[in-house]
């Protein structure tokens, strides 16, 4: 049976109605694996033993009449850059590739007790820098959909492995859209969550203040589901927001009538793709056909997006991947003779090429006598863009706009042209530098059969408002497209 | 001297003050001392991939405790800030600490110089974590002489206060008295063992020199590794004859950070290097902002304990004692609160100072120990003067008695009875041995009528050796003069 096309839910439903045990669900997703794996490159550890023990115990916990929630069983895809105790966790990195983390980061705890199987640990751009996961240590990622195509990134691997069925479900991380463009690209959903409302404890830090896990799926429901799991309270993340998450299946509603949506001229112009500006149109008129007040609305702060990105992703990265030295773990030189030749040497050999420009760009924006002009700067933009997303939420309950300019682009296409593979991520940065919940959903296939995504925007912990949009979406767009491969 | 006079320095501080909570600053490992290398670390203070701090409140409320000792004024919105720096003791190359935003800032401690007091304004005291500690193998423990430098991260995080005062200190002597002031005041405040000796208390100086009367500054240098109240002062006494030679000849003083090496008594150069250093400081985004509330810093100061000068001028007043008594006594809490104690059981308070100015004190010094730690309790202590008072033991016993009480830690009539050291002032007893040292010394007995004081101290003399000492020698004196008149 070929189980590793169904989505969590069903699944789900299977196990439950004993149709179907854990082990065979599993022995399926790792069939498929082995199966497409050699293609796309998923992956950077398969955790095959892991996962058929854990398989066995759950049906043996299933037998035994224990309580299955919606994850019990469910394989899943982990981004290499969230801690799982035992299992390396290198972030793509040369400069991580044997560490072996001792802890489990919260989202891995909450999992592990709905009884989750972990299939592997995702590939990813090298500690989650880029848009197209090519800048990986471990080789870059194809799109499932066309293999001379990247995934989009930086969670390719995560996207790519739940659009290509090696697993049900994957958790990314979004510092830049870093969940919803690859999604959008791999024709599945990535839903990043409220900033402060998953825990980031365990996840290796880009730029903390953007910085948020979040589920990548076949379906909203899906979701839901694993919102349900990895939302809440964390005391070990000081950022992490004091208030109980809320049930969020109950936003799959089917009804956005009366809802008033709002699309942001800044992001529907310059660079977008006809093909993707036409379904961002034609979906607009699916939920108008619902009943929704759809209207156009300009944010001027937007245009600020991209600088302000930069400068504080980078500002923070230099300092977060100063620890990465070759004193305590990871990657050492060993050939060094002083301790300032060893530092450069283990950082030159074990960063690569983009972690090298977002550091240099980082620590030169925190200089004395640049830090006013640039960091400092661009903080206070960063207000002004989060006052007037806060604005444009006074009249709208949700924004909604394309979520990557263009469908997939060629594998090399952008990766010596640093400026236009961020600018790839021009549409998905305003949810992170306001800390926003945001969604991606397929909204069909473009002529060259290529996935095309639309956004939902909401509201601060307006989670409610974005599910309810997008399940509504979901169902009436009604994509089932898979790819080819 | 004429050429010394000409100048003034103008000193100011920067102490590091380790705060005794139970949990470091960040997370949750115990304080350690020295225990097995590595011992109390976690991913936290290990700096590991993913991990994230989290503020320990109570090393918040105890440099706020501080803070309003030294008369700062609390901000009540401060922010932590990262220091970025490469060293291998610091376990993320950034530390957690405060920049522009300090816990507190404007306060200042009167220093009692004797015949002068010395307000020394407070410019800030602000929070931060504590680095590990490198430990260079070898005989030496020098770095230039050891063949590999081990960190122990076993202080990593440890809660630190930074004091830095304004450069309102005149002379060397003043700053030894500032930082012993200082000294006890944290001590006051249980909030701190500050010793110099486990590195619990640190000094930094910054110093330069003027023309007296002069009211510019002169270029400063800072002068590290100051790790004794001696050492403060030798080091501060070379740093300014140093300058002022320096200036004599016609050149220039560089602004620079210097060494303080205590075998030699002098100050180096530290490599330039290490001097222009751009910690790039940026507000620490994994960490909230603290807020305080009024109510917070006013519960805090309720348990501000009654600190030094105060208690120096109720213990003159309460008791009556010199004022130099009074400054003694009430610059160690543990003291004055036993002297106390002990004015409870006794009731001449100057008798009781000065035992414990006196043979206490210098007990307890050669022991090395607090009068805490000491077995006399104020009880036993004041049975012995009683004792003195009421003639049962002589002044002179009275030292041996409390010398071996202070050993053993027996009461004095216990001490006295197993020695037999209880004086003989029954008269009767005394009458038939005067009686019988009169018949047995015929000549002495004429010469002393005949008016020879000397022939007293030779009959009484005799009495002694009849008595092995335990003779009441007042007594004896008066019944002998009384019986040969
Ligand atoms: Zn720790």
């Amino acid at each position: 049976m070929e189980t590793y096309n169904l989505t969590a839910h069903e699944l789900n439903e299977k196990l439950v109605k004993k149709e179907i045990t854990c082990t065979e669900i599993t022995t399926d997703i790792l069939a498929r694996i082995e199966e497409v794996e050699g293609t796309l490159n998923s992956f950077i550890s398969i955790e095959k033993e892991r996962a058929l023990s854990t398989a066995r115990e759950v049906d043996r916990l299933i037998a035994r009449g224990e309580k299955v929630c919606d994850l019990t069983g469910i394989p899943v895809a982990i981004k290499d850059n969230i801690c799982t105790e035992g299992v390396k966790t290198t972030c793509a990195s040369r400069m991580l590739e044997n560490y072996i983390p001792g802890y489990d980061a919260t989202v891995i705890k909450k999992l592990k007790s709905c009884n989750y199987i972990m299939v592997g640990k995702a590939n990813m751009d090298e500690f989650a820098m880029g848009s197209s996961n090519e800048s990986s240590y471990f080789g870059l990622v194809k799109n499932p959909w066309d293999v001379a195509r990247v995934p989009g990134g930086s969670s390719g691997g995560p996207a790519a492995s739940v659009a290509a069925g090696e697993a049900i479900c994957a958790l990314g991380t979004d510092t830049g859209g870093s969940i919803r463009q690859p999604a959008s690209l791999c024709g599945v959903v990535g839903f990043k969550p409220t900033y402060g409302m998953v825990s980031r404890y365990g996840a290796v830090a880009f730029a903390s203040s953007l910085d948020q896990i979040g589920p990548i799926t076949k379906d909203v429901e899906d979701c839901a589901s694993m919102l349900n799991v990895i939302c809440g309270y964390d005391k070990k993340d000081s950022t992490s927001i004091n208030m109980d998450a809320p049930d969020y299946k109950s936003f799959l509603i089917q009804d956005i009538k009366g809802l008033k949506i709002g699309v942001p001229e800044e992001l529907m112009v310059e660079g977008i793709a006809p093909e993707v500006k036409e379904k961002v149109l034609y979906v607009i008129k699916l939920a108008e056909d619902m009943g929704a007040k759809v209207e156009k609305i300009s944010i001027p702060g937007l245009e600020h997006a991209l600088s302000v990105y930069c400068i504080i992703s980078s500002s923070e990265a230099s300092s977060n991947l100063a620890r990465f030295d070759g004193v305590r773990y990871g990657y050492r030189n060993t050939e060094a003779q002083t301790l300032r030749e060893m530092y450069r040497k283990t950082r030159t050999e074990g960063f690569g090429d983009e972690v090298k420009r977002r550091i240099i760009i980082g620590t030169y924006c925190l200089s004395a006598g640049y830090y006013g002009a640039y960091y400092e700067k661009a903080r206070k933009v960063r207000t002004l863009i989060i006052n007037d997303l806060k604005r444009a939420f006074n009249k709208f309950d949700v924004l909604l706009s394309p979520t990557s300019p263009t469908t997939a682009f060629r594998i090399g296409e952008k990766i010596e042209d640093p400026l236009t593979m961020y600018l790839s991520d021009i549409c998905v940065l305003p949810a992170n530098i306001a800390g926003l919940p945001a969604v991606s959903i397929p909204a069909g296939l473009s002529g060259e059969g290529l996935p095309i995504g639309v956004q939902i925007i909401g509201n601060t912990l307006r989670e409610d408002n974005v599910l309810k949009v997008a399940y509504s979406l979901e169902k009436a767009i009604g994509f089932d497209k898979k790819p080819g491969l | 001297m004429e050429r010394e006079n000409k100048y003034e320095a103008v000193i100011g501080l920067e102490t590091h003050v380790e705060l005794s909570t139970v949990t470091k600053m960040f997370c949750g490992c115990r304080l350690s001392f020295g225990e097995e290398k590595n011992k109390f670390t976690c991913p936290v203070c290990l700096g590991h991939p993913g991990s994230l701090p989290v503020t320990n409140w109570k090393a918040v409320e105890y440099a706020i405790k501080i803070a309003l000792a030294l008369n700062c004024k609390i901000n009540k919105y401060t922010i932590f800030h990262r220091k970025n720096y490469f060293y291998p003791d610091m376990a993320k190359n950034y530390q957690i600490s405060q920049y522009d935003m300090p816990l507190s800032s404007s306060g200042y401690l009167d220093v009692d110089m004797g015949d002068y007091t010395r307000r020394v304004g407070i410019t800030r005291v602000h929070m931060e974590e504590d680095t590990g500690k490198l430990i260079h193998t070898g005989v030496t423990g020098r770095i230039s002489e050891s063949e590999a430098t081990i960190v122990d991260y076993n202080r990593s995080g440890t809660p630190l206060i930074e004091i830095v005062t304004e450069p309102d200190i005149r002379s060397p002597e003043e700053a030894r008295e500032y930082l012993i002031a200082l000294r006890n005041l944290i001590l006051f405040l249980d909030v701190s063992d500050c010793s110099m000796e486990e590195g619990s208390l640190r000094c930094d100086a910054n110093v330069s020199i003027r023309e007296r009367n002069s009211s510019k500054i002169g270029t400063k240098t800072e002068i590290k590794n100051l790790n004794s109240f001696k050492f403060l002062q030798k080091g501060l006494e070379y740093e300014i004859k140093r300058q002022i030679k320096v200036v004599e000849s016609g050149d220039r003083v560089i602004q620079q950070t210097r060494h303080y090496d205590s075998r030699t008594g002098t100050t180096k150069a530290m490599r330039s290097k290490e001097e222009a250093q751009d910690y790039r400081y940026f507000p620490e985004p994994d960490l909230v902002p603290i807020c305080l509330k009024d109510e917070t810093i006013e519960g805090i100061r309720k348990t501000i304990p009654e600190l030094p000068l105060a208690k120096a001028r109720r213990l003159e007043e309460k008791y009556g004692l010199p004022a130099e008594d009074s400054r003694f006594l009430a610059n160690n809490r543990e003291i004055a609160d036993y002297f106390e104690e002990c004015c409870r059981y006794y009731d001449k308070p100057k008798n009781i100072a000065n035992w414990i100015m006196g043979d206490f004190s210098a007990l307890l010094n050669k022991e090395r120990i607090t009068i805490k730690e000491s077995r006399i309790t104020p009880g036993d202590m004041c049975k012995m003067l009683e004792m003195v008072d009421k003639g049962k033991i002589s002044s002179r016993m009275a030292k041996s008695v409390f010398e071996e009480m202070f050993t053993t830690g027996k009461g004095p009539e216990k001490i006295i009875a197993e020695r037999g050291l209880e004086q003989v002032s029954d008269e009767s007893i005394l009458e038939s041995i005067i009686d019988e040292v009169i018949k047995e010394n015929p000549g002495p007995v004429e010469q002393f009528r005949e008016g020879k004081e000397k022939a007293m101290s030779f009959l009484i003399g005799q009495v002694m050796a009849k008595t092995k000492g335990k003779a009441n020698p007042q007594l004896a004196n008066e019944i002998m003069r009384k019986k040969i008149d």
